[in-house]
C-alpha cells in the first residue's frame, strides 16, 4: 500500500502531468478561463483517463502482445480512446443526464487530449501491472485536475487587473503556468 | 486563394504554435535544445504533409459522420511510419524525443489542418498548406530551442557560443523555463504585430 501512496503523491505533485511532463497543455490553456469549465474538464478527464488507462493496458497485454503487433500500439490506442470517449458519452447521456449536462461538451475534446494517450503509453513503457496502471492513471488525472483548477483560479483574477497589451491572452497564461510549474518543482524532493 | 499564400501563411500569419495556439505539448517538452526542436518539427511536418494529402484525396469518399475517426486513423498510420523510420535511422534523436514521437498523433495542429483545410480543398493546395504550416512549426521550435539552449547551456546546436565565464541559466532547461520562454516569445510577436498594425494605420 505504501508504494501506491508514493506513486499517487509522485504523480500528483512531483511529476505533475501538465506542468512537469507537458501532457495535455492545449486544454490546460484552452479551458482554464473560468472555474466552472475547469472543474468540468477536470472531472471528465479523471473519469476517462482512469478507464482509458485500464482498457489500453488490457488491449496491449491480451491482444497486441499475443498477436505480436506491438508496433501498432499507436493506432490501436488512439482508436480505443476515441471509441471509449464516444461510448462514455452515450452511457452518461442515457444513465446520468445531470452529469452529462455538466461534462457533455468536454467529453469529445478529450479524444485529442494528449494526457490520456500519453498516460496510456507511459503505463506500457514503465512496465506497470494492471493495478498500478489504474492507480497511476487515476493519480495523473487528479494531478491534471489540480493544476487546471489552480490555473483557473489565477486566470479569473486577470479580468480585474491591467496587463500590458502584448501579454494579453495566451502570453500571460503561459507565464502564469510557468510560475505554477516553478512552485511545483519545489516539491521535487518530496518522494 | 493562391498557392503561394497557402504556403507562406504558415510562416507568420498563422504560424503554430504562436498564432494557432495548438500543439503546445511537444513545443514545450522537446525544445531543451535546438536540434531536438528541428527533429520534432520535421517529424511533425512529415506527418502533416502526407495526412493533408491523403485526407484531401479521400475527401469525397469519407462520410461526414465518421470523418474525425477516419482522419485519426490516417494520421496514426503516418505517425507509426515516422516512428519506425526514426527508430531505424535516427535512433539517438528517437530516444531524445521519447514519448513525444507517438504523441504526434494527438498533436492538434495535424487534426486541425485535416478538418479545417484538407477536407475542403484540392490535394495540391492542401500539400502547400501542410508544408507551410509544418515548416512554420519547425522554425518556431528551432527558435525556441535556440533560445533555451543558448541561455540554459550556453550552446547552439552543440557549439559553444557564449563567452568563457558564462554561467548557464539552468532554469531555462527546466519545465517552468519552457512556459516562461514561450510566453515571452508570444508577447514579443504580439508587440511586432501591433507595431506593424500601427504603421499600417498611419499610412
Amino acid at each position: 500500500m505504501g508504494d501506491f501512496i508514493l506513486l499517487m503523491i509522485s504523480a500528483i505533485l512531483v511529476n505533475n502531468i501538465l506542468l512537469i511532463r507537458f501532457l495535455g497543455n492545449c486544454p490546460f490553456l484552452g479551458v482554464s478561463r473560468s472555474m466552472d469549465t475547469a472543474t468540468g474538464m477536470g472531472l471528465a478527464v479523471i473519469f476517462v483517463l482512469t478507464l482509458a488507462g485500464m482498457i489500453t493496458w488490457l488491449v496491449h497485454t491480451y491482444i497486441l502482445i499475443p498477436l505480436g503487433l506491438e508496433y501498432l500500439r499507436t493506432i490501436a490506442f488512439i482508436l480505443v480512446i476515441a471509441a471509449l470517449v464516444q461510448f462514455v458519452e452515450m452511457v452518461i447521456q442515457k444513465t446520468a443526464p445531470p452529469l452529462y449536462e455538466a461534462l457533455g461538451i468536454y467529453l469529445p475534446l478529450i479524444t485529442t487530449n494528449c494526457a490520456v494517450f500519453g498516460v496510456a503509453i507511459i503505463n506500457i513503457n514503465e512496465g506497470y501491472d494492471l493495478i498500478t496502471s489504474i492507480f497511476f492513471s487515476f493519480a495523473s488525472a487528479c494531478g491534471f485536475a489540480l493544476a487546471l483548477v489552480l490555473m483557473a483560479g489565477m486566470r479569473q483574477r486577470f479580468a480585474l487587473v491591467r496587463i500590458p497589451k502584448p501579454f494579453e491572452g495566451f502570453a500571460i497564461g503561459l507565464i502564469t503556468a510557468g510560475l505554477i510549474a516553478l512552485a511545483f518543482s519545489g516539491l521535487i524532493g518530496l518522494v | 486563394m493562391s498557392l503561394r499564400h497557402e504556403f507562406t501563411k504558415g510562416f507568420w500569419e498563422i504560424v503554430p504554435p504562436f498564432r494557432l495556439v495548438l500543439g503546445l505539448c511537444p513545443t514545450l517538452a522537446v525544445t531543451t535544445s535546438a536540434i531536438n526542436g528541428i527533429a520534432m518539427g520535421l517529424a511533425t511536418t512529415f506527418v502533416l504533409i502526407f495526412s493533408n494529402l491523403l485526407v484531401s484525396l479521400l475527401r469525397r469518399f469519407i462520410p461526414i459522420q465518421v470523418r474525425i475517426a477516419s482522419f485519426i486513423v490516417i494520421i496514426a498510420s503516418f505517425v507509426v511510419m515516422a516512428e519506425l523510420l526514426m527508430q531505424a535511422y535516427f535512433y539517438p534523436l528517437y530516444k531524445a524525443l521519447g514519448i513525444f514521437v507517438p504523441l504526434i498523433v494527438v498533436n492538434c495542429i495535424i487534426l486541425g489542418r485535416a478538418e479545417a483545410f484538407a477536407s475542403k480543398n484540392n490535394p495540391i493546395i492542401s500539400l502547400a498548406d501542410g508544408l507551410g504550416i509544418g515548416l512554420g512549426f519547425t522554425i518556431s521550435l528551432f527558435v525556441l530551442g535556440c533560445i533555451r539552449e543558448l541561455l540554459g547551456s550556453g550552446t547552439i546546436l552543440g557549439f559553444h557560443v557564449m563567452w568563457s565565464g558564462f554561467e548557464p541559466f539552468a532554469f531555462m532547461l527546466k519545465p517552468p523555463g519552457a512556459f516562461v520562454a514561450l510566453g515571452i516569445l508570444l508577447a514579443l510577436m504580439n508587440l511586432i504585430s501591433q507595431y506593424q498594425a500601427k504603421k499600417g494605420g498611419a499610412k
